[in-house]
């Protein structure tokens, strides 16, 4: 059925559109933006009043376990999950067991994201087997549907390959995603290297890992002119590293996750594993200095790094505990409650960081509000509380450290490819 | 005041320095008790004490197992070598067996950071750190200032050198909270490889360079330097660290007369102390190992909501 959204504040981020409109879908089309747009019989009237109708969420930076881990997500179950969190296309990173390096593998994505509500767009590893010692069959990849390349979860601690991966994929003008960081450096450390590292013994990272590591990439892709994106950025250096890249013309886009901008490694102290990812917490300095690189577009995109782990895994000591958190749920209330309410970003500068940026680098023709584009949109209210708890968290995982919270910005309706997705109970 | 209102004993910085002082009160009263020829008290009867140690000890299990004892408590040692654990079974699922069989004092002793932190936040029972990876060892930081004061009656103006691998101790770490909390002036010494500048948050100082700092000391903890340290390049040689930061019998004459030479075991001699100074009449070493088994009886009395024995014995 055709849809007709109703009184809602139309946020278009690509041509800055900021206005009540109605919007009029039909079929998987938007196809009407206008005032007054009479209701006409047989379409679902979606009352948005009160709402932002923006264009459907991208999250460029997921992991739904599948193949290999269905006990803790599955390539349909995320995609429910991105669709109740306002997201319509989602890339999932591959150090999935196996790891997407055949493209039968990313066609098997691709297949089973056909039965689940949004798009997924598979990324594929840099290299085979995500050993760093030989690059995949990028062109085949490329093919079976892969929109970009990443051995996420660990770097491609090898020079000469990251230059070969960074160099080869130029032909298909697809990104090189990096995981940004020095395993050597890390030695082994659990969270941010610093004052609180020190006072609860734990072994720390420095901010360095990962700046090294940027560095490193920023320069090859200046020798290459290969296109670069880095992934969860956290630290205040990295921003300073990319922002230079930038203007010195080197073709670099990056990335970082809600709980850089949300939380520091205070957080450790209270919720211990829960508060375990990879880059770790940094310091306020830090945090400030993300929002700061949000706002002046060093950063261009905000992407989850939603990382299902069971609640057994994180329940034992921290050392042991898997990095990572879920992020998909979060993401709009953080996004509405840290940036646009405590650090007043307006919506069309919240908003592009999740749309029309991680569109533009992924080439999808999707991010954006326009009559004839694809009928992706979320609407939310961003005025609405939303408190994170069981209940609130469908993901199978719930291995965050938000729980018990509450923020503002909640998501009201999902609609992708003209399909009425997801509607808040 | 009555006893610590608290399940768990987890590390310093939790304490209040009036808990503190409590401890040491009670603990003053259990060492009168080691003269006697009956050194039980009826304290714990009835009560279970559980030690589960993840890492091997020696002093500090034997220690913690003769103060329960002779506050005569049901004790079990749950030998992690031959129990479930090896089976894989998670830490949370070992003490909740534990729990189910009524434990009411788990000493534990872990090579992961904030392990008894994790613990004590979802289970009943009480949860006393016997050492925890990087992070504190409560217990062992007690005893040292207690020995101290024993020795000097305050730690207030003392200056107090903790030398060695600073980074990877739990000692150090509770020792520093402690000594400065008391009002001791604390000076860390050791190559900046272990001595890394984050630890200044302690409002100590650091020094690279033992013998400057010797002549102020009036007592030194020398902590166990580890094999593996060297084999992660911390420092070049056993031979050049020896020489760098050894307290040996040159280094002993050039400090106080007095000074307190303490060392939290087990000791390597010949690598970071000499067995000259390890055996001087500085030396408190055994006189800690003893104060242990007091400190260790005065938390048990006190967690089990034992009132201040000073009082008792002016009633």
């Amino acid at each position: 059925m055709d849809i007709l959204i109703k009184n809602g504040r139309v946020i278009d981020p690509e041509s800055g559109m900021d206005a009540l409109m109605d919007v009029r879908v039909s079929g998987d089309r938007i196809a009407e933006i206008s005032t007054g747009i009479g209701a006409a019989s047989g379409y679902e009237i979606v009352d948005a009043e009160g709402c932002l109708v923006v264009p459907g969420l991208i999250d460029m930076h997921v992991h739904f376990r599948e193949p290999g881990s269905e006990d803790k997500e599955t390539i349909i179950g995320g995609s429910i999950v991105a669709a109740k969190s306002g997201f319509t296309s989602v890339c999932t990173m591959p150090n999935t067991t196996p790891v997407i390096d055949n493209q039968a593998l990313v066609r098997f994505i691709k297949l089973e994201a056909e039965k689940g509500p949004i798009n997924v767009f598979p990324i594929a590893n840099i290299t085979k087997g995500a050993k760093g010692e030989e690059i995949t069959e990028m062109g085949e990849l490329v093919k079976g549907g892969a929109v970009g390349f990443s051995d996420d979860g660990k770097p491609v601690m090898s020079s000469i390959l990251m230059r070969r991966a960074l160099e080869y994929a130029r032909m298909f003008d697809v990104p090189i995603i990096s995981h940004a960081e020095d395993i050597l450096l890390t030695d082994e450390g659990i969270m941010n290297e610093g004052a609180n590292s020190t006072l609860l013994g734990l072994k720390g990272i420095p901010r360095e890992s990962e700046e090294v590591m940027i560095a490193r990439d920023l320069l090859i892709a200046r020798l290459t002119k290969g296109r670069l994106h880095i992934a969860h950025v956290s630290s205040a250096g990295s921003i300073e590293l990319i922002k230079w890249a930038k203007g010195e013309g080197i073709r670099v886009t990056c990335e970082t996750a809600p709980h850089y901008f949300s939380l520091t490694d205070d957080a450790v102290v209270e919720h211990l594993a829960m508060a375990k990812m990879n880059p770790p917490l940094r310091t306020e300095r830090d945090r400030k200095a993300i929002i700061e690189g949000m706002k002046s577009g060093v950063i261009d995109v905000i992407a989850t790094d939603h990382a299902p782990h069971l609640m057994n895994e994180k329940m034992q000591e921290m050392e042991y505990a898997p990095f990572g958190i879920i992020g998909l749920e979060t993401a709009v209330p953080l996004v509405i409650h840290v940036l646009v309410r405590e650090n007043n970003f307006s919506f069309i500068e919240a908003f592009k960081l999740l749309t029309i940026n991680p569109a533009r680098i992924l080439k999808l023709d999707r991010g954006e509000l326009k009559e004839g584009k694809t009928a992706d949109i979320t609407i939310l209210n961003p005025a609405r509380q939303v408190r994170v708890d069981e209940t609130f968290i469908i993901s199978r995982c719930k291995n965050t450290p938000f729980i018990g919270k509450d923020f503002y910005g909640s998501v009201e309706f999902t609609i992708c490819g003209g399909k009425l997705v997801y509607k808040k109970a | 005041m009555e006893g610590l209102k608290r399940k768990d004993l987890l590390d310093i910085q939790s304490l209040t320095t009036e808990e503190i002082t409590l401890i040491f009160q009670s603990a003053r009263y259990f060492k009168d008790l080691f003269t006697r020829s009956v050194k039980t008290v009826p304290v714990l009867r009835g009560k279970t004490v559980c030690t589960l140690f993840y890492e091997p000890s020696t002093r500090t299990r034997i220690s913690f197992e003769l103060a329960a004892k002779r506050l005569s408590a049901d004790l079990i040692n749950v030998a992690v070598a031959t129990s479930s654990v090896v089976k894989g079974e998670s830490l949370i699922d070992t003490v909740h067996t534990l729990e189910a069989m009524n434990a009411d004092y788990i000493v534990m002793r872990h090579a992961a950071s904030l392990a008894p932190h994790f613990l004590s936040k979802n289970i009943r029972a009480s949860v006393i750190n016997a050492g925890d990876g990087f992070h504190a060892h409560p217990t062992q930081a007690l005893l040292d200032a207690y020995s101290v004061l024993e020795k000097r009656g305050s730690l207030e103006g003392l200056t107090i050198g903790i030398v060695g691998d600073i980074k990877h101790s739990r000692v150090a770490r509770s020792d520093m909270e402690l000594f400065k909390r008391l009002g001791a002036r604390v000076i860390l010494c050791g190559p900046p490889t272990l001595v890394p500048d984050e630890f200044k948050i302690y409002d100590v100082d650091i020094s690279y360079n033992l013998d400057d700092i010797i002549p102020e000391l009036d007592a030194v903890n020398m902590l166990r330097i580890q094999l593996e340290r060297q084999k992660g390049s911390h420092f070049p040689s056993f031979r050049e660290y020896h020489r760098q930061y050894a307290l040996t019998a040159d280094r002993l004459e050039r400090c106080k007369s007095d000074v307190i030479v303490m060392h939290p075991g087990p000791i390597n001699r010949g690598i970071e102390i000499d067995h000259q100074v390890a055996d001087s009449p500085n030396s408190i070493i055994n006189g800690q190992v003893t104060n242990g088994v007091a400190v260790r009886m005065s938390i048990f009395y006190l967690l089990a909501g034992g009132t201040p024995l000073e009082e008792m014995e002016k009633s």
